[in-house]
């Protein structure tokens, strides 16, 4: 019972990360074709602005500001970087962002070292917030729940209740019509892309102290972010956020599950010393998504609730 | 009687709600030349792909010589002895012309999925590919990449990778489409000559290359064929001239004029 | 007229002289400058850096039968390298076992062939890989690619009697029968054993590109809906295509295992299938020469700029960013632009032109390595100084900015003063 519930409260909150960190890049990836390589780069940018900034001011300070700056470096890949390449097909925009994602990790590398930096939870928020069967629940986990649900209020917003909004839906699902209606069609896109980037900062702000700030964040992050807006569909937020928490809560749960190979097949005579009986669920963990996103893409390749195939 | 080239009965498809071809019927005997005509958005073109392979029918039967192929596969299709060309060309841009036609060429000599055999050494190939260039009229452009062809010759391009493959059953889909008169006359002939003997089912807006060609001609009007005969019962059908309003129906009278 | 014509079908095809200058001759050049190389005596690191070349020349050609003859983007094509090469590892293993031990077929089985195993077993993975992935291209098969890419990586971790964990699984290459008088101990008889097996991996690949299924890939990568109209599966062609690259990959494997004579699951990661696409995209992907010229150039830079500068990661990206954006033909390219260029009529005119755009690339680059190379020095904190030609270049000091500011800014300058000339010039 313990562990059910600890794993799926910290199932949730790792599935609405995902969902901020893919939210983006399901925008730019509907409406541009481009699944951008370096979304998860500048989720990394995000985690390491906010901590050059709360280092120098403050979190909230950093909460803010953090993520713009991430969206404003976006939006200038897009107009210098990403508009150049588009001529060239998806291929070549993928090949761009593969490239860039290799930039942004070498520059992260030389401004703030290889290794992890100190990125910590204000303390404002350092504190236990409730007890749950003996153990103390950290306020800041709750905070990212919140954070979390905030932005996904503030997106269903603007996406339902503003013009721009029902721009960016109509694209999402007709990518082509937009132009013909008459809209700056390079300006709605230079803006998307800077917009999911700045959503992939504000992933970065909350997780990266949440989980660590260090170079290798990006390349851990990006691939588990492609498996969610695959999985999610073409053009759907909403299977976006589906993915996002199937893939949080299999992953959490996954982990706390102590069982090997030898115990569910032991009656196959699997024995506990063999080397795939003592393979534990838990070490699968890490590979679940990829596996997820191979058997989505050859049974089912539109996704959970895409409206096109990939 | 014989086993006709092509039989289609009761064919119907539907995307969603909407249903594009409403049972048609139609029976093209060996060697035949039939032309398909009708208003714009009257199915021309979702018949050709469903005969060819590209899209699955509701319901309904296609044969070519008797065998079922409806819902096959183009390949698989094409392997049976139909082959089409598109309305937009549709070549392999970045290889030179020879190497268009030899694509063509190499599935019906038997080199299929070949990895052991040099494409350069197969005399029978370069032989049959020469002939096909020859053909149609393109042999001295033969080195010259498909892509930088004027338009005229890529349209007749696209139709000697179509007869390359030695197809009894040929589909042409809009062949002179953008073409000025001598293009459209020069093609005529070219095709007359190079389908010579074979089965010819052509789509086509320009009613002099209709009325010119066909041996027969059917007349398709909201996924339904109205009208099939001769040119000239079609020329006098009252429903034809109904179907084709105003311009296109003086168009009609003026070129069976 | 006409019958001539065709009876005289072979003249359409190239002449024999053509078929010699463009096919033979080039292979027959490169095949001999890796076998006159020898004869300079070169160093033993120099070796082992030909013999890496060597290796990374036929992974990236055959990286380069998926991207550039069949259009398929690959973020896994380490997988059946890697595949290929711990099982020559294997092989080579139990040639050891073997000889010491009752004999049997191991203990006939030379290491000179190990990379035919390493091809079979690439082959294998990518006839069981494939068969999923190949059914469809562009980005749901580079997904799948990068899907697959990861479990096998994880994988490489977990099975232990097969990926050796993290130490790896290691051989020994001096056992078996001696082939050719090698005992491919000492580094320059490896050497010979890379040539053999570089020259017949790329007279393979090349040859294969000049197979009907080679030429009906390219036909797929290019026009897909057209193939299925002359009889071909597509499906088929990429599935078919997708085999022959993973044996490639595998035979070069096999070669690394006989180099290395180790191979850890790092083998199969995603890194080495990042580069392998590095080395092919920087060299050209439309030309057969691209991936040899990015595989020497990625593997001299890797081994060489490493000992050099730290930030070499960051020359690399920033030198495939630029590909990507403003060359996208690869050096290959660019080496074939200047070719054509220099025998065109407006010889003189693209001189210049070229003469504009090298002075603010140089220009550029100096102002970029000045300004990397001061950051990681600040960066690392050791107060340690960047000093290129007895210059002294403190990250405080003002002649250092000036150096790195003022290149920059003329280059980019130059840069874009030669693109506008050349938009007005075809105006």
């Amino acid at each position: 019972m313990e562990t059910i519930v600890f794993s799926l409260l910290n199932g949730v909150i790792y599935g609405l990360l995902l969902f901020m960190l893919s939210s983006g890049l399901t925008l730019i990836f509907s409406m541009m074709g481009v699944l951008n390589f370096a979304h998860a780069s500048f989720y990394m940018l995000g985690a390491y602005f906010a901590y050059t900034i709360s280092e120098a001011s403050s979190f909230w300070i950093a909460l803010i500001f953090a993520p713009i700056l991430v969206g404003l470096i976006g939006a200038a890949v897009e107009r210098w970087g990403l508009r150049t390449v588009h001529v060239n097909g998806h291929v070549a925009e993928l090949l761009f962002t593969f490239g860039l994602a290799y930039l942004i990790d070498e520059v992260v590398k030389i401004i703030w070292g290889r290794n992890a930096v100190d990125y910590r939870v204000p303390e404002l928020l350092d504190f236990p917030l409730f007890e749950l069967f003996g153990a103390q629940y950290p306020a800041y986990r709750i905070f990212t729940l919140f954070v979390a649900l905030a932005m996904l209020a503030g997106l269903w917003f603007i996406l339902n209740r503003t013009r721009a909004g029902l721009i960016i839906q109509a694209a999402l699902t007709h990518p082509h019509m937009v132009g013909h209606l008459g809209h700056n069609v390079p300006r709605i896109f230079m803006t998307v892309f800077g917009v999911g980037c700045a959503l992939a900062g504000l992933a970065g702000v909350i997780g990266g102290n949440y989980l660590v700030t260090d170079p290798a964040m990006a390349v851990q992050m990006g691939p588990i972010v492609f498996v969610v807006v695959v999985v999610g569909g073409l053009g759907s937020l909403m299977g976006a956020f589906l993915a996002a928490m199937l893939l949080g809560l299999l992953q959490t749960f996954a982990v706390a599950i102590d069982t090997r190979f030898a115990d569910i097949f032991g009656f196959l005579g699997l024995s506990e010393t063999s080397e795939v009986g003592a393979i534990s669920i838990a070490s699968l963990a890490p590979m679940l998504p990829f596996l997820l996103l191979v058997i989505i893409l050859m049974v089912r390749p539109r996704g959970l609730m895409g409206d096109r195939e990939l | 009687m014989t086993v006709a080239a092509l039989s289609i009965t009761d064919l119907k498809k539907n995307f969603g709600p909407a249903e594009i071809i409403r049972g048609v019927n139609l029976e093209i005997e060996k060697g035949e030349r039939h032309a398909i005509i009708g208003p714009n958005g009257a199915g021309k073109s979702t018949l050709f792909n469903l005969i060819s392979g590209g899209y699955h029918p509701s319901s309904g039967s296609i044969k070519l010589n008797g065998a079922e192929i409806g819902g096959t596969k183009p390949f698989q299709i094409n392997r049976m002895g139909l082959s089409r060309s598109f309305q937009v060309s549709n070549i392999f841009a970045n290889m030179s012309v020879r190497e268009n036609v030899r694509c063509g060429v190499l599935y019906s000599m038997g080199y299929g999925y070949s990895f052991w055999r040099n494409v350069g050494n197969l005399k029978e190939v370069q032989r049959k590919t020469a002939e096909i260039l020859e053909r149609v009229d393109l042999l001295d452009k033969a080195n010259l990449p498909a892509a930088l062809l004027p338009y005229a010759d890529q349209r007749t391009l696209e139709i000697a990778i179509t007869i390359a493959g030695g197809a009894e059953v040929i589909l042409l889909d809009e062949p002179t489409a953008g073409m000025s008169h001598s293009e459209t006359d020069r093609a005529v002939a070219l095709i007359k000559q190079a389908t010579e003997g074979k089965t010819l089912l052509i789509v086509e807006h320009d009613m002099g290359v209709v009325f010119n060609m066909a041996d027969r001609i059917s007349v398709l009007v909201y996924g339904e064929i109205i009208a099939t005969g001769k040119p000239s019962e079609i020329r006098g059908d009252p429903k034809v001239r109904e179907a084709y309003l105003g311009d296109e129906a003086d168009a009609l009278e003026g070129d069976a004029a | 007229m006409s019958d001539q014509t065709v009876q005289n079908f072979e003249s359409l095809a190239p002449s024999a002289g053509q078929k010699f200058t463009q096919r033979v001759l080039p292979l027959a050049v490169f095949a001999l400058i890796i076998l006159i190389i020898p004869m300079f005596n070169p160093s033993n690191l120099m070796l082992t850096l030909l013999n890496v070349m060597g290796i990374n020349i036929v992974f990236a050609l055959s990286y380069n039968m998926l991207l550039g003859r069949g259009g398929l983007l690959s973020f896994g094509h380490a997988v059946y390298f890697g595949l290929g090469g711990y099982a020559a590892v294997h092989a080579m293993r139990a040639i050891e076992n073997a000889s010491y031990g009752d004999g049997g077929f191991w203990a006939s089985y030379p290491v000179f062939f190990l990379p035919v195993i390493g091809f079979g077993v690439g082959a294998l993975a990518g006839a069981i890989i494939g068969w999923p992935s190949c059914r469809r291209a562009g980005t749901p098969f580079a997904m799948i690619s990068l899907g697959v890419a990861e479990l096998i990586a994880a994988a490489g971790f977990m099975f232990g009697s097969i990926f050796g964990g993290e130490e790896g699984i290691s051989g020994d290459r001096m056992n078996g029968p001696e082939l050719f008088g090698l005992s491919l101990g000492p580094i320059n008889e490896v050497y010979w054993f890379i040539a053999f097996w570089t020259i017949l991996g790329t007279v393979g690949i090349y040859a294969f590109t000049r197979t009907p299924l080679g030429k009906m890939s390219e036909a797929t990568r290019d026009n897909p809906e057209r193939v299925e109209f002359v009889g071909y599966d597509p499906q088929r062609v990429r599935y078919l295509v997708f085999i022959f690259a993973g044996g490639f990959a595998g035979l070069a494997g096999g070669m690394a295992a006989v180099q290395y004579e180790i191979f850890t699951p790092e083998a199969v990661s995603l890194a080495p299938s990042g580069m392998v696409l590095l080395m092919a995209y920087i060299g050209g992907i439309r030309y057969f020469a691209g991936p040899i010229l990015g595989a020497v150039v990625l593997t001299y830079m890797q081994s060489m700029l490493s000992d050099y500068s730290e930030a070499w990661l960051l020359y690399l990206g920033i030198l495939f960013m630029a590909i990507v954006m403003f060359a996208p033909g690869g050096l290959a390219g660019i080496v074939a632009g200047l070719f054509n260029g220099l025998r065109a009529d407006d010889r003189s005119e693209r001189v210049s032109k070229w003469a504009i755009m090298v002075v603010g690339c140089v220009l550029a680059f100096v102002g970029l390595v000045a300004l990397v190379e001061v950051a990681i020095r600040w960066s690392n904190g050791y107060g340690e100084v960047f000093e290129p030609f007895g210059m002294h270049l403190p990250t405080a000091s003002v002649l250092t900015w000036v150096l790195i500011v003022l290149p920059l800014a003329a280059g980019f300058a130059i840069l874009r003063f030669g693109a506008t000339r050349n938009k007005e010039g075809q105006a």
